[in-house]
């Protein structure tokens, strides 16, 4: 399953490059990409991985990596 | 300007304001180190504490180095070995730089974002008589929908009443408007720059024309070019390898040649600002953003930049002959009978043809225009890549291509002097073993493909021309147009596996496959970059196809390859340009020659530079 979500204030480059990083090791997420330019973030889940829980994660990782930059789920 | 930039701008004046002062006061008057630590602490402070701050907090969550870490590290260092107006104005261009890289990528975001904003807002629907407005997603099919000059068609569909001019320059780039009347379809996405006009929707918003552009256009930054990931790759080694010798070059020196512990560590914080990656992490993929937001403003969407770097090393385009090259709107140009009449011909032919959606069938039928009795017309068999087999009035009738005839054993007879049909495709009618003769149909070149290919032969590339029609026709055809290789009478199989033969024979290039999508998907997805052409009906073209053209002008073609090779060379230019001059300020800097300020030119100025250049891939 692929879903994508706007980012708001994500104002670094390298930080999305490393949010993609992240995200692509955790559990469940088959492909992950972070788009600096968009300010979009796409994120697939292996099948029957419970989305609401793994974004909880993504937005976990994301806290640490850029704490200003918010994910509009 | 944003909020947060704008209060930037204020930190940056206020501190700029404070740091000119200090600077006075410390020249004027001979001041211990700690007061001149105190009047340039609070230039410092103010604009540089939220760099602080992120940098102690990233820390704590395990995300060494970054920028504010190495800014941090630098001008707190410059403080230590008493630096003071250096720390404070290092701090301060960092911001000024930030500020303008940050406004910058912001304006070029917003400019193409607008350029892609063809979502409509509302629809105006009418229901039991009266003119409501709803969310484009809440129509339904078959629903009546208002559009008024000035609005944006926000759903496909029919025109039933009114004529008008659309303007569909968002949609395919080109800025002639389309007039259009009742009975011809409506597609969202366009606006309605003439009267108003009354559309009957042919499907939801979800399937529509505009949906698809946005979400292809949406989702087109998520494959990455290599370009894009060896920047992602190289900044990942590069910023800790930059730290590791900036501490060996502040630690080594001092202790194995008595140098002067200041003096190198001075020099390791020159490292330190030089090391921040951020000219190439923003501009490549600002250059790929600009590049594809550029193409898509001239109605070229690309899915990718993975896709655009494979399109700029094009070495051989493929071409489908009809729809691409040729219009595809076919017209029976000559009826050469053999044992019958011309109407009795173009009869059994148009009830044999009926059933068909192939262009080649529909102009038969059109040429016949009388009406077709359906109870006439029994089985129909097609066989791909010949043509079909139909039972009319009880009788098996073949209708098709010479490799059909040749099948079924019947020899073509011409006796009007036509040779082998040499102005188009032919089809053949035979039934019971007799040939009956021949229909010709001639396909008209597109006029824009002649001009594509020159451009395309004269930028090197090798061009290749697949089609099913006949020899003739399609040896007309790529003569005309001086195609470099034609081959023609293939089945779609065969289409597959001479693109692959030419994927072998490639040198180091890509191969481009350019059809109209329709029977395509294997050769576009098989192509280093399938080209769809004026696909946006056809679903399976979209999602095989990593090129999708708006429109159906050959001479996108060109145009795309255009755009992404200067856009390739501006990400090369920004990737050679900003590592040449950060090896140069480490090197100079290693040995004392370069300053902070060169050190802070080296990264925020190359950084600023690198935007400016990567904009430029926008206006292809």
């Amino acid at each position: 399953m692929k879903k994508t979500f706007a980012l708001e204030d994500l104002d670094c480059a390298n930080c999305a490059a490393k949010m993609e990083n992240g995200i692509k090791k955790l559990d469940g997420v088959k492909d992950c990409s972070v788009s600096f330019m968009t300010q979009r973030m796409t994120v697939e889940a292996e099948d029957g991985v419970d989305l609401d829980e793994l974004m909880k994660r993504v937005v976990k990782l994301c806290r640490k990596v850029e704490p200003d930059m918010r994910i509009k789920l | 300007m944003t909020r947060r930039q704008k209060k930037t701008l204020v930190r940056i004046i206020v501190s700029s304001v404070l740091f000119a002062a200090a600077l006075i006061i410390s020249h004027a008057a001979e001041l211990p180190w700690w007061a001149e630590l105190l009047t340039f602490l609070p230039s410092y402070l103010i604009v540089g504490w939220d760099v602080l701050w992120k940098a102690a907090r990233n820390i704590v969550h395990g995300q060494v180095f970054d920028e504010c870490f190495l800014m941090s590290i630098a001008t707190l260092g410059a403080f230590a070995v008493r630096e003071f107006p250096e720390a404070a104005a290092v701090m301060l261009f960092y911001q000024v730089g930030e500020l303008f890289q940050s406004v910058a990528v912001g304006r070029s975001r917003r400019s193409i974002a607008a350029l892609m904003d063809i979502r409509p807002d509302h629809a105006n629907v009418i229901r039991d008589g009266c003119e409501t407005e709803v969310s484009p997603d809440e129509v339904k099919t078959g629903e009546i929908i208002l559009v008024k000059a000035g609005e944006r068609i926000p759903l496909d569909g029919v025109i039933i009443e009114g004529s008008t001019s659309l303007d569909t320059a968002a949609l395919t780039g080109e800025s002639i408007p389309r007039d259009v009347t009742a009975g011809e379809n409506a597609i969202s996405g366009a606006v309605n720059i003439g009267s108003v006009i009354k559309v009957r929707t042919t499907g939801v918003y979800s399937e529509s024309t505009v949906a698809r552009i946005l979400e292809l256009v949406e989702s087109a930054s998520s494959r990455k070019a290599r370009a894009e990931n060896f920047i992602t790759r190289f900044a990942k080694y590069y910023t800790p390898a930059v730290v590791i010798s900036a501490v060996l070059l502040a630690v080594l020196p001092p202790l194995l040649f008595s140098g002067e512990w200041a003096e190198w560590i001075h020099r390791a914080l020159i490292f330190l600002v030089v090391s921040c990656p951020c000219a190439l992490v923003i501009s490549v993929p600002l250059s790929f953003f600009c590049g594809m937001g550029g193409a898509s403003k001239k109605g070229v969407l690309i899915k990718g930049s993975t896709y655009l770097e494979a399109l700029s090393k094009a070495e051989t385009i493929v071409f489908d002959k009809t729809g691409t090259l040729t219009s595809g709107s076919f017209e029976v140009s000559a009826i050469h009978e053999n044992g019958v009449s011309k109407a009795e011909l173009l009869d059994i032919a148009a009830l044999a043809e009926s059933y068909s959606d192939h262009p080649v069938a529909r102009s038969i039928v059109r040429a016949h225009g009388g009406h077709i009795d359906p109870a006439r017309i029994g089985r129909v068999t097609e066989l791909a890549g010949q043509g079909l087999e139909a039972e009319i009035d009880g009788r098996t009738v073949c209708a098709g291509n010479a490799r059909l005839m040749e099948r079924i054993g019947v020899t073509p007879v011409c006796r009007h002097g036509c040779g082998d049909c040499v102005n188009g495709t032919c089809v053949h009618i035979a039934s019971g073993g007799k040939y009956l003769g021949h229909i010709m149909i001639s396909d008209l070149v597109k006029p824009g493909s002649e001009k594509a290919i020159a451009e395309l032969k004269r930028s090197g590339v090798l061009t290749v021309m697949l089609t099913g029609d006949s020899r003739t026709a399609a040896e007309n055809v790529g003569a005309r147009l001086r195609i470099d290789e034609v081959h023609s009478e293939l089945l779609p199989e065969d289409k597959v596996s001479i693109v692959e033969g030419l994927l072998a024979k490639k040198r180091g290039g890509t191969l481009a496959f350019a059809g109209d999508g329709i029977n395509d998907a294997p050769v576009l997805s098989r192509a280093d970059v399938g080209i769809a052409m004026g696909a946006l009906g056809s679903d399976a073209a979209i999602e095989a196809a990593d090129v999708v053209l708006t429109d159906d002008d050959p001479a996108k073609i060109p145009l795309a390859l255009r755009i992404s090779k200067k856009t390739m060379r501006i990400v090369r230019q920004n990737i050679v340009f900003a590592l040449a001059v950060k090896l140069a300020v480490l090197v100079l800097g290693a040995l004392g020659f370069a300053d902070m300020w060169i050190a802070v030119f080296a990264d925020v100025g190359v950084a600023v530079l690198a935007i400016l250049n990567a904009i430029r891939a926008m206006k292809a």
